[in-house]
This record gives structure tokens, C-alpha cells and sequence, in this order.
């Protein structure tokens, strides 16, 4: 689904990512670990050119998104993306929010918008939530929100930008749950995360990044089970 | 008190120069109201082309361009552009046209820099949110940062729309009866030194305490609002 070959990504003398080779597969749930710095952020945020590569091609769904002669917007509608400060659209209801850019960009008119926005959020118990404004959520029930407006564009792929970073501790339970049922529906999700324990359950493959470049790939049970490299195991010592 | 009252009356009133006095009220309504649009559309597109400028290579040419209105209006003194225009440029029209162009170019180039700050004020993870779900940037700018962004520009329009008012007391200068120029004609042809200068002065004063205390009404309203 999405093929990322030689990735390269600079922010002026300083250089993030120093080739990142990647095959990400319908279905997959990749969890993307490894020290702050590492360009894992970066990495991600490449993946729907919110941050423009320097160099190397991300083929999704055949189409070459690094190419010039492309219209990104139409292919960032299949790419839904949670971050982690949230940023929902303070101005707009949940409702709105939910609902905003399908009707915007003519994906579906606002009834069928709204029964979807409404299906979604009733799934993770948010349904009377629908009318207020995102000041009156908390931090987790915002990332939930945050999930359903991504969802709501009916994205091929998920990608998570380290969604439980920003929560109280109590409160990143039930985002990850989110996250798994989504995974549980065969939803392709490629999540940037400090949460090693989700990483072990949820994902069937994970990248160790580092130092600009992927030092390790595997399984959950290869990366936590038996890890190979030097650096992963001093990480994993630190983290678990 | 009563000798003032009957000085007052036989300035404005007996010889008719109230009417004169009203219609260069009018004309201050109209230049600064009218500046004022201008101001806010010029200032606007300034502003959003400099927000794009940042990641645009495309836009960088128009930014540069919209810095050197900026530096031009700024550097010159608003009467000096107003006889600009009065006799270089806009030779036909008519002084209150040229006075509502001009205040509006003038205050143009200062809209520009308080929206851009505006803009600036807008978390960036907004702009990212509304690119990620695919919609294009002018989307995004019109749906997502602008909004939001009005919060902290409406009372920065407040202020200058308070100095424009002042500003354009000027206006006499290319021709136009505005509230100055109309309290002055009417000190020289009634010989009345103090009164029509003071009637103007308090004029002005009562509008900038009306719009004062609008503008507060309204800041505290939009804060009220803060739905973050």
C-alpha cells in the first residue's frame, strides 16, 4: 500500500532521516519505536508530505507522492493522521469537526456526513458530546475525537503521530483502546509511539529507528523477544 | 453660561454652518469607513501571501513585492501621499475618492502586519490538521486559520480604525470637507476662534470614546468565547 524507498529528509545542516526503506501492507499495523530525535516524527510526518522529503519516493497505492505533477490533497484524504497535540478545530463543535472536511471537499453532503460523524462517535461513547466544543473534552476524549474526524474521510491508512504522549497517564488507556479495536477491524495503521506494551499486543511488525535510519525490523516478538542490535537492547533496557 | 450658549447658536446655528459642520462629520464617517475596507482587504491578502510565503517557493517573488508596499507606505507621511495622489496619480477624481484610497492604501500596509501576527497566533498543528484531511491551503486558511485568527485581529482593526478616524483629519488637504476642514471654514467665516475648533475637537473625542468602549465590549466578548 504505501512503498518508501530511500527516504531523506533534512532540516538545513542537520540530517533527520538518512535513508529509510519501508513496505507497508493492507492491514498492517506498524509501530514505529525509538529515542526522541530519532527521526521517527519526521519519518511519519513524511508519509503524507506534511513534511516535504529531500530525497527517495513514497509510493502509495501506485502513485508517486514525491512526484511534482500530483495533486497531494486528493491523495491525503486516503491518509488520515492523529497527532499528538490533538489539534481539533477549537471554533467547531465535535460534530463539526467530525464533519468539516467531508462536506468541504464534497466527500459526502452534510446529512450522510453527520450519520457517519454520529456512527463514529457513538461507537467510542462520545455521542453526547456531539454539540459542545472541544475545550470541554479531556485530553483523552479529545484523541478520541481527534480519531473519528481522521476516520470520518473513510482513510485507506492511519497514521499516529505519538497519540498518547500528550494524555494524563489515566487517560491513555482508553485511546489505546480505540486504537486496537481500529486495528481489530483490519484498519492499516502506522503508529509513532513511546507505548511498548501496544506495540507488543497490537502491531505485527516494528521498526527500531534511529539516528536517522531503521536499525531494526521485525515482529513484535523478534524486536522485544530477542533483539539483535546493540542500540535496540540498550533502548528496550531504558524503556521497559 | 447663557452669553456662550447664545455665542454657540449664532455660530452654528443662525448662520446655518451646522449643516457645513454635519456634512464633514459625514465626510469622516465615509473616508474612515471606507479606508477601513480597503485597509482590511489589502491587509488581508498581505498578510495570508507572507503566511504562504514561508513554505512556498512560489510566493516568495509576491512577498517581497507586498514588503516593498509595506516599506513604501510606511516610510512616507500620509498627508505627503495624500498630495501624492491628489495631484500625481489620481488627477481627475475627486479629493473624497482620492482620500478614501489613499487612507485605505495607508492603512493597508498596517492591517497587513496585525493580521499577519493574527495569523501567526494560530497554532500551526491547526493548518497541518486541516492539510492532513486533505483539504487544499486556501481551504484550510478560509475553514481553519483565519477564524480562529480573527479573534486576535478584530481588536487590533478596533485600535487602527481609531487612528484612522484621526488620521483623517488631513483630508483637508486635497479639498475635501471633512469634520476639520468644516469646523475651520466656519471659524474664518464667522470669526468665532474657539468654538468650532472646540466643537470639532469634542466631535472627534466622543466617536474614539464610543468606539473605545465598543471595542472593549467586543474583546470581551471574544475571549468569553475562547473555546480552547
Amino acid at each position: 500500500m504505501i512503498s518508501v524507498k530511500g527516504l531523506t529528509k533534512k532540516f538545513g545542516s542537520l540530517e533527520v532521516l538518512k535513508g529509510i526503506d519501508a513496505e507497508i501492507s493492507k492491514g498492517d499495523v506498524i509501530c514505529v519505536i525509538g529515542p526522541s530525535g530519532s527521526g521517527k516524527s519526521t519519518f511519519l510526518r513524511c508519509l503524507n508530505l506534511l513534511e516535504k522529503p529531500d530525497g527517495g519516493t513514497i509510493i502509495f497505492e501506485g502513485d508517486d507522492l514525491t512526484s511534482k505533477n500530483i495533486d497531494l490533497n486528493v491523495h491525503r484524504r486516503k491518509m488520515g493522521m492523529v497527532f499528538q497535540q490533538f489539534n481539533l478545530f477549537p471554533h467547531m463543535t465535535v460534530l463539526r469537526n467530525l464533519t468539516c472536511a467531508p462536506v468541504m471537499l464534497k466527500k459526502a453532503d452534510k446529512e450522510t456526513a453527520e450519520a457517519k460523524a454520529m456512527d463514529l462517535l457513538s461507537r467510542i461513547g462520545l455521542a453526547e458530546k456531539a454539540n459542545v466544543f472541544p475545550d470541554k473534552l479531556s485530553g483523552g476524549q479529545k484523541q478520541r475525537v481527534a480519531i473519528c474526524r481522521a476516520l470520518c474521510m473513510e482513510p485507506d491508512v492511519m497514521l499516529f503521530d505519538e497519540p498518547t504522549s500528550a494524555l494524563d497517564p489515566e487517560m491513555v488507556g482508553e485511546v489505546l483502546d480505540v486504537m486496537k479495536a481500529l486495528a481489530g477491524e483490519g484498519m492499516t495503521m502506522v503508529v509513532v509511539t513511546h507505548e511498548m506494551g501496544f506495540a507488543r499486543e497490537v502491531s505485527n511488525r516494528v521498526l527500531f529507528l534511529d539516528e536517522g535510519v531503521i536499525m531494526e525490523e521485525g515482529t513484535p516478538d523478534e524486536i522485544f523477544g530477542a533483539p539483535k542490535c546493540e542500540r535496540l537492547q540498550s533502548f528496550l533496557a531504558k524503556v521497559l | 453660561m447663557q452669553e456662550w450658549i447664545a455665542k454657540l447658536n449664532e455660530t452654528f446655528i443662525e448662520s446655518g454652518y451646522y449643516k457645513f459642520m454635519l456634512e464633514g462629520l459625514g465626510n469622516t464617517v465615509i473616508i474612515t469607513l471606507g479606508a477601513l475596507l480597503i485597509g482590511v482587504i489589502i491587509g488581508t491578502l498581505i498578510a495570508v501571501v507572507k503566511y504562504f510565503a514561508e513554505d512556498s517557493k512560489i510566493m516568495k517573488p509576491l512577498a517581497a513585492l507586498c514588503d516593498v508596499y509595506v516599506t513604501v507606505i510606511r516610510g512616507i507621511p500620509v498627508v505627503v501621499l495624500l498630495l501624492i495622489f491628489y495631484f500625481i496619480i489620481l488627477t481627475s477624481a475627486e479629493g473624497i475618492l482620492v482620500a478614501v484610497i489613499t487612507f485605505g492604501i495607508n492603512s493597508g500596509a498596517y492591517m497587513a502586519e496585525l493580521i499577519r501576527s493574527g495569523l501567526g497566533a494560530v497554532d500551526k498543528g491547526q493548518m497541518e490538521a486541516g492539510r492532513s484531511l486533505g483539504m487544499s491551503k486556501m481551504q484550510a486558511m478560509r475553514k481553519i486559520v483565519l477564524p480562529q485568527a480573527i479573534r486576535y485581529i478584530l481588536p487590533a482593526i478596533g485600535n487602527e480604525m481609531i487612528a484612522l478616524l484621526k488620521e483623517t483629519s488631513v483630508a483637508g488637504y486635497v479639498a475635501v470637507v471633512d469634520l476639520t476642514r468644516a469646523g475651520n471654514l466656519t471659524r474664518n467665516n464667522t470669526h468665532d476662534a474657539v468654538n468650532p475648533l472646540m466643537v470639532v475637537a469634542v466631535t472627534y473625542l466622543l466617536i474614539v470614546v464610543v468606539l473605545s468602549r465598543l471595542l472593549k465590549i467586543l474583546e470581551r466578548r471574544l475571549s468569553g468565547n475562547d473555546k480552547r
